[in-house]
């Protein structure tokens, strides 16, 4: 009745990747800071998005109140942007450890301890989410972009793009976990000093 | 075997989540990865159709789409700007000496600006930690007890959760599908008790503990007269302004709750700008953590949905309702129930995902009790702030360790804690009791009187029977 030959192959993808991820990670090591790198320059994008969506919203507001005038393709672009932020900002979120954790036990444990259940979690929970999110969001970018869509409202912006974000921006989370592993891994064995501990983040 | 299984995912996937959130890894990953899991088992088992996940599309463009959510990064960028531009200081300032004859005098001002930054802005740290820089080691050097200094400035700052315009209402009313105006309205009743609470257990303790809380000598009230009067104005005139930019502009239905909150932040740099603090690397140190903190929360809230759409699809809601409606005591055994449980999970759980994952399970089965779910999304918040006060994990207590001197002991920090722990609960239960607190603000729904309705319809001139091609019923 299961599947069972696709949940093998699940499994035996995941253990595959950690060791990957474990054997090879000293040669993989240039990868994760490619990976990084590229990471954190879409996080300073998206860092100004933040300031560039409350110039747009606030100039909306005001403009509205001011000469009753008011467009959708201004509207919409504000949560573009906050699309923008969360999808191009998340991976590099990930890089520097500030998605938060229920720290009932992380919070007890060693270092080591801590890199494991990154590494194992990277392949058991990051990954399959990713790659089942791509899966489902990527066709739904490519139905957009062959009839064009449009949104409905009267002067609203195409929609492809932003129906693109979701799909790159978990390419990008993906891409992030695949580095995280490399450098727990790393760190693991010695080769790598992991330089984000853990904080619970600022509210 | 299979059919205890097929009639038992919801339980078990519950379980599944807990066990998964306990590992430690990031909660958006475990909580998205534990409802995919589960999909896939119960799709294979028949229990939900495998178009069902095609849901999943619809969810995450509500999610990006939502305007409400892009307050979220607003809010969160006003808060870091004005905490690192100087306004709280010149206000706890001017107002602690203000109030500096009194006894307890420092501690009002504390009260006061923090209710005063709550009302700008909806970020705890920012209060906490401009507090405890400024009036900690003033109310050290005149002889204030050390517990309670250290326990007002925690408290005072995290009543910034429940004043308008907080976060934690905003993303609540969201969450619960009401209007924030009416959340705001809601809280401004509680806001108010709860500031008087503090003042009043002040008070008790100028009365009859004075020591602890004595009034400042002549020689430390630096400014008298004029030079006073200037200093409050200039703290409290941005803030006034400030205060009104966002909240004056919601009440008055001129700007949503999203938009406020980016004139507030706009607003945020120009005060940054007159009080001369606003420089690139604030702007861009303000712009980053904003963007860190916004993708944290939405990938949570990501996570909680592809969750909660299969803890739907098998049938786990119905559960967790039918246990929750099961509950003896009706109404009020439920309240009490569910305020025990959060002000417990609030130990474990940051706000948001109690929000996005709990809330959505708790609020169906409040919805079919009856309870008004904006008194409800108030008494979680109300509850929910205790969470930044519980020695040893709260974050209030935990901002106010890494500013105080090594002289503070942590004891002391979290003994201090605990009487406005217990006031908060106080408010609470106060909030179960009179519920007319939350209420009395709300605009009253207009009742529709049917009868006064059928007269002015019938007042209308009829046309008489016009026949509208395809739009009346079909006649029997």
């Amino acid at each position: 009745m299961f599947k069972l030959w696709l949940a093998l192959a699940t499994i035996g993808c995941m253990a595959g990747t950690v060791a990957i991820a474990w054997f090879f990670c000293r040669q993989l090591m240039p990868l994760a800071r490619i990976i990084d790198r590229f990471g954190g320059r879409l996080g300073v994008i998206a860092s100004w998005l933040v300031l560039l969506a409350c110039l747009v919203s606030a100039g909306n507001a005001t403009i509205r109140y001011l000469f009753s005038y008011s467009s959708n393709a201004w509207l919409e672009l504000q949560w573009y942007m906050f699309a923008g932020m969360v999808l191009l900002g998340s991976a590099y979120t990930l890089r520097v450890n500030e998605h938060v954790r229920v720290d009932l036990f992380y919070g007890m444990i060693s270092d080591r301890a801590r890199h494991w259940i990154d590494l194992l979690g990277g392949a058991v929970f990051l990954m399959p989410m990713c790659v089942v999110m791509i899966w489902f969001t990527w066709p739904w970018f490519v139905q957009s972009w062959v009839l064009n869509e449009a949104s409905s409202n009267a002067g609203g912006l195409i929609r492809w793009p932003v129906i693109l974000l979701l799909p790159v921006g978990f390419v990008l989370i993906l891409l992030q976990g695949i580095s995280e592993m490399i450098k727990r891994a790393a760190a693991l064995r010695g080769f790598h000093q992991h330089e984000y501990a853990y904080e619970k983040p600022l509210q | 075997m299979i059919e205890t299984i097929r009639d038992n995912l919801g339980p078990m996937m519950f379980g599944g989540l807990i066990l998964f959130l306990l590992i430690g890894y990031p909660a958006a990953f475990s909580l998205a990865a534990v409802g995919l899991f589960f999909s896939f088992i119960a799709i294979e088992m028949g229990v939900i159709a495998p178009q069902y996940m095609g849901n999943l599309t619809f969810q995450l463009f509500s999610i990006i789409s939502n305007d409400l959510l892009l307050s979220i990064p607003f809010f969160t960028f006003m808060g870091a700007v004005l905490e690192r531009c100087g306004l709280a200081e010149d206000l706890l300032d001017s107002i602690g000496q203000l109030f500096g004859s009194v006894r307890g005098g420092l501690s009002y001002a504390v009260i006061f600006v923090g209710a005063i930054l709550g009302a700008i802005t909806g970020t705890v740290a920012a209060s906490v930690i401009a507090m405890a820089v400024i009036s900690l080691p003033v109310m050290m050097r005149y002889g204030y007890n050390m517990q309670h200094a250290t326990g007002v400035i925690a408290a005072s700052g995290t009543i910034t959760q429940l004043i308008p315009p907080s976060l934690v209402l905003i993303v609540l009313a969201d969450v619960m599908g009401k209007s924030v105006g009416d959340m705001y309205a809601g809280a401004i009743g509680p806001s108010i008790v709860q500031v008087a609470l503090f003042c009043l257990w002040v008070l008790c303790l100028s009365i009859f503990a004075p020591h602890q809380v004595p009034a400042l000598p002549p020689e430390a009230r630096t400014l008298k007269g004029w030079a006073l009067v200037w200093k409050c104005i200039r703290g409290i005139v941005p803030s006034a302004a400030l205060i009104f930019l966002v909240l004056g502009t919601i009440f008055m239905g001129l700007a949503t709750p999203t938009e406020a909150g980016a004139m507030g932040a706009v607003g945020a740099l120009v005060l940054a700008a007159m009080y001369r603090t606003l420089s690139w690397k604030l702007t861009y140190q303000a712009m980053s953590s904003t963007m860190r903190i916004t993708a944290m929360v939405t990938m949570i809230l990501i996570g909680a949905r592809v969750f909660s759409l299969v803890f739907q699809g098998v049938g786990g809601g119905r559960w967790i309702e039918h246990m929750l409606t099961g509950l003896p005591g009706g109404q009020v055994g439920f309240l009490t129930f569910t305020m025990i449980f959060i002000f417990f999970i609030a130990f474990f759980l940051d706000f948001f995902e109690i929000a996005f994952i709990i809330i959505p399970l708790l609020t169906p089965a409040a919805d079919k009790l009856g309870i008004d779910l904006i008194w409800f999304g108030l008494l979680i918040c109300a509850n929910i702030q205790t969470a930044f006060m519980h020695p040893p994990f709260g974050f209030a207590l935990f901002y106010l360790r890494g500013i105080a001197p090594p002289s503070v002991k942590t004891r002391d920090i979290y003994l201090g804690s605990i009487p406005w722990i217990g006031l908060q609960l106080l408010l609470v239960a106060l909030m179960i009791f009179f519920p007319e607190m939350v209420t009395y603000w709300i605009d009253k729904h207009v009742e529709l009187d049917p009868a006064a309705l059928q007269k002015q319809l019938d007042a209308i001139p009829s046309f008489g029977t016009i026949d509208l091609q395809g739009l009346s019923p079909p006649k029997p």
